[in-house]
């Protein structure tokens, strides 16, 4: 399998403290790829280091070429999208705006397909595409961040934390999406602190601690180890605060 | 006081207020897309004026020579940033922009300019020299600090604002300059005469609104804008470049800035220094509009220059102390409204 992403010995720091120590990563084409981990593990930092939001040391390619000297913009334009944890919506504009801007880097025509894959696969954003994104509830608005990612046509979706705060019912519907994506065509790094919900829709699976990675293999491996099943599944907290 | 009078004051009330809306709606933009205060609005005003003034009368304006020099300033700073990796896509977009364009207009005035080119030659001239200046001014003085506090910015803008309106006594001299009026003709409608000077500015500012209503509400650049205003890390996550965005508020803010001075200066002698005067009262209607509102800062604007006119025939020696008190009780009301005093997160 050709890699899409890969991540090679990467260090993320904020001023002296180092928050990831020498992670590598790859995911591939058509892939569900998971980072389980505690609060305060570097996984959101990871992410946001990989799209170009934080800076980082090591090497980074996507689709093959070195990312290092490209902006976020340039990423977004090659495929790669992140949908970050405090979604980042444009509150004060309403739905359909937000989608249409997810699409800014792709030609018109293009765009209005996706827009009606997107509604297909959010019929709740369609029910509500006059209404201002900052009004939409908490699971709408994750959708709405998902929906305005994939506008972008990316071959690479990252998906920080989708379940944060949603109720159940909800959360069940996003990772049933993210699992129709690998249909779409699009491959998913899925950052989660729900890892029994993150380890059945993934392919692979990476377990992370204190900003370096303890553990990785195929998603069924890491949840039948015992380690992983006491620490993440055993005593699972339902919408924690992460940091 | 009988009702000519009054009806007198409230016209030319309203012709100041329409140049004073256009002003606001530049600072509302600006603030939105940018969260700078552009103070250096009022040097856009004075430059497009007196370059329109100085080309009517056949000379070259020195602000040309600045737009030269900023490019080539601009072009050095995007060398510098990019040093790590040079593209030659990259290098032949910041020559064509920073260097081949004012080079280009600088040749343009040299080739058009005398004592009898025509007055929409002298416009287009004097709003591309301006416009110019005002892209440039983004990428030397806002584009390396885009991402500081609201007060350096502040801090920066008056730093530019002094700056220009130094180099703006270097180019126009301590004496005022009049231009000559976009069109002679002239409409009565009972005790008021309605020059075409005046038609004119209530034509360009309900144009202006409604251009950049359309813009902002139904094109893609518009939308990239206001998301950009909205969030700026939620913009870069969908791959509108924020400082693409920067720079297209500049240039509105500057042409919208130089087109009020071309309106304004067939009806007053302005001087190197008016400028200012004129766009801290576009930022009191911006300031009444909340920094947000296009609507409130428009009403508020023709409500300055209302007030401006009635204080100007009762108390002429408080006229500005007038106008510039009506910030206060808005102030307070904010203050009251909003009791919170918000940094922005990033």
């Amino acid at each position: 399998m050709s890699a899409l992403l890969t991540v090679t010995d990467v260090h993320i720091s904020y001023g002296k403290v180092e928050a990831v120590r020498g992670v590598s990563l790859d995911v591939g084409e058509n892939e569900i790829v998971t980072i389980i981990g505690a609060n305060g593990a570097g996984k959101t930092t990871l992410l946001n280091a990989i799209m170009g939001v934080l800076p980082l040391k090591g090497r980074t390619t996507f689709a093959g070429t070195d990312m290092a000297p490209s902006d976020i913009e340039d990423r977004v334009a090659t495929g790669l999208s992140l949908v970050p944890e405090h979604r980042e919506l444009f509150g004060t504009m309403n739905v359909e705006d937000n989608l249409e801007l997810g699409a800014f880097r792709i030609a018109k025509a293009v765009a209005a397909t996706s827009l009606e894959r997107v509604y297909t696969l959010f019929p709740r954003l369609k029910e509500r595409r006059k209404q201002l994104a900052g009004t939409l509830s908490g699971g709408e608005q994750q959708m709405l961040a998902m929906g305005r990612a994939l506008m972008g046509a990316p071959k690479l979706l990252m998906l920080d934390e989708p379940s944060l705060g949603l109720a159940p019912i909800i959360v069940a519907d996003i990772f049933r999406i993210v699992g129709e994506l690998r249909a779409a065509g699009v491959s998913v790094l899925l950052v989660e602190q729900n890892a029994q919900a993150a380890l059945q829709i993934a392919d692979r699976a990476y377990v992370m601690e204190l900003g370096e990675f303890v553990l990785s293999g195929t998603a069924k491996e890491i949840a039948a180890n015992k380690g992983v099943a006491a620490s993440y599944l055993g005593f699972q907290h339902e919408g924690e605060s992460a940091i | 006081m009988n009702t000519t009078i009054m009806l007198f004051l409230l016209q030319d009330g309203i012709t100041n207020g329409a140049i004073y809306a256009l002003l606001g709606l530049a600072l509302v933009l600006v603030f939105a897309v940018t969260r700078v205060i552009l103070i250096p609005q009022g040097e856009f005003v004075t430059y497009g004026a007196l370059s329109y003034a100085m080309l009517a009368t056949g000379q070259v304006p020195g602000t040309v020579r600045l737009a030269v020099a900023m490019g080539l300033v601009a072009f050095a700073l995007d060398l510098f940033f990019a040093r790590k990796a040079l593209h030659a896509k990259l290098v032949m977009r910041s020559v064509a922009l920073n260097i081949v364009f004012p080079f280009a207009l600088l040749g343009l005035v040299y080739a058009l300019v005398g004592p009898h080119t025509p007055i929409a030659v002298n416009i287009a001239l004097a709003l591309l020299i301006v416009a110019a200046i005002g892209l440039f001014l983004y990428r030397i003085a806002f584009q390396p600090i885009a991402h500081t506090s609201v007060l350096v910015l502040l801090i920066a803008s008056v730093g530019c604002h002094l700056a220009l309106q130094g180099l703006g006594l270097v180019f126009f001299g301590a004496e005022g300059l009049r231009g000559p009026a976009l069109s002679g003709a002239a409409v009565t409608a009972g005790p008021l005469r309605f020059t075409g000077q005046s038609l004119a500015v209530y034509g360009l500012t309900v144009g202006f609104i409604v251009a950049l209503w359309l813009f902002f509400g139904y094109t893609k650049t518009g939308k990239a804008l206001r998301a950009t205003a909205v969030n700026r890390l939620g913009a870069r996550l969908v791959g509108i470049r924020t400082t693409l965005s920067g720079q297209i508020a500049f240039l509105l803010a500057s042409v919208i800035g130089a087109i009020s001075g071309i309106l304004i200066v067939p009806i007053t002698t302005l001087y190197y220094d008016t400028g200012f005067l004129i766009g801290l009262k576009g930022f009191i209607a911006a300031i009444i509009g909340g920094l947000v509102s296009y609507p409130l800062t428009a009403v508020a604007a023709i409500v300055v220059g209302i007030v401006e006119a009635f204080s100007s025939f009762y108390a002429s020696n408080f006229k500005e102390v007038i106008v510039f008190t009506l910030i206060l009780p808005v102030l307070v009301l904010r203050s009251l409204a909003a009791p919170q005093v918000e940094e922005e997160k990033d």
